[in-house]
Formats: structure tokens, C-alpha cells, sequence
């Protein structure tokens, strides 16, 4: 009888022990083609797990469940089933690309888990209707950074612009974004062309923007294959400006370009330059912050933007975690996912690596793009702070 | 539109064309030989550029092995049918041996990389297509197709998902009719002229090159008079996969290369082929030219629909070989 009261006891202590967890899924690109995106992401959240880089929230213990969906948007879905059924988890943070995060939407918003996504696209958080009720996002979105180009290209005085771009949605994303803002500040568009990252030669979309001679191109492309358009520019012979997209800052990019890619104009959140920023810039501390940590594990230069996302999202979240405690209990799980929504929503202040979050029922990014872009130059090979909006 | 404009437009379709044309000219030889349309082709044009550009990093690629074990299973094979095929050894260690050497010399890794990457094509079709003689083309399409699977997987593990650049084996740009055109692009024209006036005469002069169409047209005609069918495949997809690799390596420096290019190329040249009806080799040639410089022309005029307007050239091919041409009755 004694006996079987010790063993009531501890199973008692063991699930009051339990209910004391918080458990957060994630599932990301950590192979395949995003796995430049994927890898700093999952790195970041390791050193998270592993406490070398924030601390826990108070009061409880955070569970991680990291998972891989290759670049594959149905393996994304079946991750995040599995997190929310299995694993009973309270959050995901995850889908690296805008595809994934497109489609972990249903799963999410079904099951009523709140999800933090680390994808550009606008899409995944807009408009909140009644299934991105349960949607967030942390890096910025395609027309904030349109708005850091207009602006820029605008105070340089270009008055003709044009724009080349993938034929994906990124490329859609970032043609219908750039064309709206630039017509609103009085740019005039001469020619918006596409071509495929697969495509051996853009010489026709090029000649087709030199025929029109505009002051500066955009190129909307992400990653290595965004070498190609300003490289047949540069062999043509054109003298504009050529701006980039914040999709190419990585070193593969630098590295394929070489001299071609010189002097490009690109938007990017701002940890990109972190080092160079004047030191009111809000997000400076925590980015440099984040960036010794991580080069601590993984080497100098290693750090990317991309990592920075995955920080920004458990920033938010456990300034979330701590709030929900006080409204529901980990244990009953649709309270606590239903509290730690709302806490998420009601983010105030929270400083991240790339910007200020101030989020909102209408708002579930949260970044005002005088924090969260500025305009960066490739430079001797390297990334040069051009200026801030601030 | 303005003479410059068009000028330049045409000689890049023309370069484009020059890189469908040989990927169709390797894909009409062996669908002439094998009657297998070869869709991995696409992968292996770019394995060529690829391992090349890991080796100038001082890498050993992925590709090295690869094809050194298909080599040792193609041995494996044929040690379980009785014979000992020493010579398949020593082609494994070979190809590991140029590897390094590849990769220590970089003067040489242009070679290095074209002769890596050939042992893949004559060793895919003695795995996989070589146990299922004389099946049909769709079977054969089947197989072409997993094996483009296969294949495009391998080249995202070995080389990942970002594109290199290559230098350009003659560099600069010369001025034809004061049109400046790269020197690389010529190089890739010329490739497509001699390889396609070669192939020709190979296949209509040389006593080989007739054998060859014989297994193809009639199996069992053609081993009664003592040609090997077998032989015959390996033999084609040996002079497919160089065609291919050499058309990869020569365009690479003009465009980067990554693992996910292959699929889009080898649909092209497909494209090309058709026009040629997968039997003339003139014509595959005059395919791809076709293919080039209608892309170069429909991605100035209208680059969203450039990829649509390429394909759609099938419908009107199609048609017109239906009624203009016999039909080639499917033997056995």
C-alpha cells in the first residue's frame, strides 16, 4: 500500500514534470535545392536546443522536433502532420521556402497549431483570413523590399527602369510587387521580361531592355542562376545600374559573379551589413550578437540571413511562450496552442536580427521596412552598406 | 527591328542551336541503333561541365565513382555469364586514376571530365537496357525516364543545387561582319558541323556504321550475319554520351552549369529530334538550329511564352511528318 503510494507520487511529479514542456516543431529544407537556406536555418535552431545561443523561456522546458522535407513541399505537409499528431507539438516554426510554407497552411490552420513560417512570400500571411489566423512569418516579404528599391532608385533620380526575372514565383512575386511600387513613385516601367533558372542564354530578354535603354534593371532572381541576366547585361555593354533582389545574398552568388556581378545594388535585411551599421540601428546588438554565436559553432563567415529568420521566429517565440503561460497550461494542448496564437499576435517590440516586430490582428509579419531593408553593394567581392532608410 | 539586334539575336540562336543540334544528334544516334530515346542524356551533358568544375576546386566529384562502379557492375555482369573481363577493371581503375589526375592537373581536367563522364553512358545501357532486348519503345521510354530520375537525384548529391562557371576554352570575343560573337560559341558551332558531316558518313559509308543500322532495323537479320546487337548499343551510347559531354563542356563556359539544366537541354534536343523524324542526321541539326534561334527570337518578343512557343513547334512537325512521311513499321 506504502509502495504504491511512492509510485502514485512520482507518477504525479512526473506528469506535472511533463505538462511543464512546451514542444515546438520544425520542419525545414535542410536538403535539396534550398538546403543553402535550410542548413543556417537548422543550424540556428540547434545552438537554440543546445542553450549556446538565447535563453529558455522562464518556467518551462522547450522540446525541439527537427525534421527534413527536402526541398518537397508533400514531404513539408507530412512533417507537419506528423509534428502536430505524433510529437503533439505547440508550435512550428519552419517551410524555408514559400512553396512549403503555401502549403503547411491547411495542416495548420486545421489542427489550430500556430506556425511561424521562415518563407519572403507576402502570400503566406496575407490577407489574414480565416486560416492564416494561425500564420506568421518572420523574413520580409517581396513588397517590402520593393519599396527599399523604388526608393532607392527614386533618390537616384533613374526615371526609366526595367525588370528580368525568373519565371517562378518568386519572380511573379517580385514583378507584380516592383512594378506596383515603382509605378506609384512615378518610375516608368520600359520592359518586364522572364526567363527560366535553367536557361542557357537571356541574350533576347537582354537586347529586348537595351533597345529600351532604361536607367537601371532589376533582375528578380534568386541564388546562383541570377548570375546569368547581369552577366550577358554587363557583355552587351550596358552602363545602367543593375540592382539584385535580397534572393542572392549568399557567398555563391559573389563567388560565381565575380567582376560581373560589381557594384550590383541589392536590398537585404539588414544583418547582411550587420558590423557596418550605425549603432542606433535597432536590430545591431542582437544580429551581432547571433553572429558570434554561430560563427563560434560553424566558423567565421558562415553566418547567413537565412539563419537569421529561424533566430527572429523563436525570439518571437519565446517572448510568445512566456506571455501564453500566464493564460492557459502546456498540458492541455488546444488551450495552450489557442493562448500561444494570441501571444504571438500581441508581439510588441521584440528586436530581432532583421528589424523591430510589432505585430497586429491585420499584421502577422510585424517588420517596418525603415528597420528591416537597407540597400547593400557588392564591393571588392564583398558586401558594402549602402545606406539605411532610418 | 534593328540590323544589330537581329544579328545578335541570330547568332545566339545560333550558338543555342549548335548545343540542340548535338544533343539531338546523339539522341537520333541512338534511337537509330537502340530504338531507346535516351532522355538522361540531358544529366550527363552536365555531368561533363560539372565534374570539371569540381576538379579546377581541387574536388574529387561524385562522378568518379559513380562511374567507376557502374563500370565494376557492368564487370559483375558479365563475370556471372562466364567471362572474365579484366579489361572492365582496368577501365574502373582508369577512370579513378584520371580522376585525380584531373584534379591535380588542372590543364587536364577538361579531358578528365569528358573521359569520367563516358563510361556512364555504355555502362547505363549494358545495366539496364541490355537485359531487356529487343522491348518496345515504350518500355524503353520507361526506363529512360526512371534513369532521368536517377540520375538528376546523383547530380543535385554530387555537385548541389548551385551553378559553377567555367572558364572558357578559348577565350574572347571575335567580330564576324562586325557583329561581335564569343569564340566559345563558335567553337560549339563548328563541334555540331563536323560531328553531324562524321556521323553521316560513318553511318552511310563505313562498313561498321551499316552494321550498326541493321541491328536496329532487324535484330535477327542482322545477327545472322554476324553482327553483335549488343555491341551495336554500347557502341551507340558510347558515341552518344561523348557527343553530349563535349556539347556540355563547350557550352558551359558561356552559360554556368548546374545539375538541374540537363532535363530542359535534353527536352530541347528532343525537340530537334523530332524534326529530324529520329533518323536523318542533316536534319536533326537543322532541328536545332530551328529551336535556337525560334527561342532566341520568342525570348525577345515575348520571354514569358518563350518556353511554350518552343514546345508548340512540335504540334505543326508532328502534323506535317504525319502525312508527308511513311510510316516505319515496328519490326518483330
Amino acid at each position: 500500500m506504502r509502495k504504491g503510494l511512492v509510485w502514485l507520487g512520482a507518477f504525479v511529479l512526473a506528469t506535472a514534470l511533463a505538462q511543464a514542456e512546451v514542444r515546438v516543431g520544425v520542419t525545414l529544407s535542410a536538403t535539396g535545392p534550398a538546403a543553402s537556406l535550410g542548413i543556417p536555418e537548422k543550424n540556428t535552431l540547434l545552438l537554440i536546443e543546445a542553450g549556446k545561443l538565447d535563453r529558455m523561456p522562464k518556467g518551462v522546458t522547450v522540446r525541439f522536433f527537427i525534421l527534413d522535407d527536402g526541398t518537397d513541399p508533400t514531404a513539408a505537409v507530412k512533417n507537419t502532420k506528423k509534428l502536430i499528431q505524433e510529437n503533439r507539438v505547440h508550435l512550428i516554426i519552419g517551410g524555408t521556402t514559400s512553396p512549403n510554407s503555401l502549403a503547411m497552411i491547411d495542416a495548420v490552420a486545421e489542427a489550430g497549431v500556430p506556425f511561424i513560417s521562415l518563407a519572403a512570400a507576402k502570400a503566406i500571411v496575407a490577407p489574414v483570413d480565416e486560416k492564416r489566423y494561425w500564420v506568421f512569418k518572420t523574413p520580409q516579404t517581396d513588397e517590402l523590399m520593393s519599396q527599399a528599391v523604388v526608393q532607392d532608385m527614386v533618390a537616384r533620380g533613374y526615371k526609366t527602369v526595367a525588370y528580368l526575372g525568373f519565371n517562378t514565383a518568386y519572380g511573379e512575386g517580385w514583378a507584380r510587387e516592383f512594378e506596383k511600387a515603382a509605378k506609384a513613385a512615378g518610375l516608368e516601367v520600359v520592359a518586364s521580361e522572364r526567363y527560366s533558372p535553367k536557361d542557357t542564354s537571356v541574350t533576347g530578354q537582354v537586347l529586348k531592355i537595351l533597345s529600351r535603354r532604361p536607367d537601371a534593371v532589376l533582375i528578380g532572381a534568386a541564388g546562383t542562376p541570377a548570375v546569368l541576366p547581369q552577366r550577358t547585361l554587363v557583355e552587351k555593354g550596358y552602363k545602367g545600374q543593375i540592382y539584385q533582389t535580397h534572393g542572392v545574398a549568399n557567398p555563391a552568388f559573389l563567388k560565381v559573379g565575380g567582376e560581373f556581378v560589381e557594384n550590383t545594388l541589392l536590398p537585404a535585411g539588414p544583418i547582411l551589413v550587420a558590423a557596418q551599421l550605425p549603432d542606433a540601428f535597432p536590430s545591431k546588438r542582437v544580429a551581432l550578437t547571433y553572429i558570434a554565436a554561430y560563427e563560434a559553432a560553424h566558423g567565421v563567415g558562415s553566418y547567413s540571413t537565412f539563419g537569421g529568420h529561424a533566430y527572429d521566429a523563436w525570439l518571437i517565440a519565446r517572448d510568445a511562450i512566456e506571455r501564453a503561460l500566464q493564460k492557459a497550461d502546456p498540458g492541455d494542448l488546444a488551450a495552450f496552442r489557442k493562448a500561444l496564437r494570441d501571444a504571438i499576435e500581441g508581439t510588441r517590440g521584440v528586436v530581432g536580427t532583421h528589424g523591430v516586430f510589432n505585430l497586429s490582428p491585420t499584421d502577422h509579419l510585424g517588420l517596418k521596412f525603415e528597420e528591416a531593408a537597407v540597400i547593400v553593394r557588392v564591393k571588392d567581392g564583398k558586401w558594402e552598406l549602402e545606406r539605411s532608410f532610418r | 527591328m534593328d540590323p544589330l539586334i537581329f544579328g545578335f539575336l541570330l547568332s545566339d540562336g545560333l550558338i543555342n542551336g549548335a548545343l540542340y543540334a548535338l544533343v539531338a544528334l546523339a539522341l537520333v544516334l541512338v534511337f537509330a541503333v537502340t530504338r531507346a530515346i535516351l532522355i538522361p542524356l540531358g544529366e550527363w551533358v552536365l555531368f561533363a561541365p560539372l565534374t570539371q568544375a569540381m576538379l579546377l576546386e581541387g574536388k574529387l566529384p561524385g562522378t568518379v565513382w559513380l562511374s567507376a562502379g557502374l563500370l565494376l557492375i557492368w564487370a559483375g555482369l558479365d563475370r556471372r555469364r562466364g567471362r572474365t573481363p579484366l579489361w572492365l577493371f582496368l577501365a574502373a581503375l582508369g577512370v579513378v586514376g584520371v580522376g585525380f589526375l584531373g584534379r591535380s592537373v588542372p590543364a587536364l581536367a577538361f579531358l578528365a571530365a569528358l573521359l569520367v563522364v563516358l563510361p556512364i553512358g555504355p555502362a547505363s545501357f549494358r545495366i539496364f537496357f541490355e537485359p531487356l532486348p529487343g522491348a518496345s519503345v515504350l518500355v524503353y521510354l520507361i526506363l529512360a525516364v526512371g534513369l532521368h530520375f536517377v540520375f538528376q537525384g546523383l547530380g543535385l548529391a554530387f555537385f548541389g543545387p548551385e551553378q559553377f562557371r567555367l572558364p572558357a576554352l578559348w577565350p574572347g570575343e571575335a567580330a564576324l561582319a562586325g557583329l561581335p560573337v564569343p569564340r566559345q560559341g563558335i567553337l560549339l558551332i563548328l563541334a555540331a558541323a563536323v560531328l553531324m558531316v562524321l556521323l553521316y558518313l560513318f553511318f552511310r559509308r563505313s562498313l561498321y556504321g551499316k552494321a550498326l543500322r541493321a541491328a536496329a532495323v532487324n535484330r535477327i537479320g542482322a545477327r545472322l550475319a554476324g553482327i553483335s546487337v549488343r555491341e551495336a548499343g554500347r557502341v551507340a551510347f558510347l558515341l552518344a554520351t561523348g557527343i553530349g559531354a563535349l556539347a556540355g563542356l563547350l557550352v558551359a563556359p558561356l552559360s554556368n552549369a548546374s545539375y538541374e539544366m540537363g532535363f530542359l537541354l535534353g527536352l530541347k534536343g528532343f525537340v530537334a529530334a523530332i524534326v529530324a523524324g529520329l533518323v536523318s542526321y542533316p536534319l536533326a541539326v537543322a532541328g536545332g538550329v530551328l529551336v535556337g534561334v525560334l527561342e532566341s527570337f520568342s525570348s525577345f518578343f515575348a520571354s514569358a511564352y518563350k518556353e511554350a512557343i518552343v514546345f508548340a513547334l512540335l504540334l505543326p512537325v508532328l502534323a506535317w511528318r504525319s502525312v508527308s512521311s511513311r510510316v516505319l513499321e515496328e519490326e518483330e
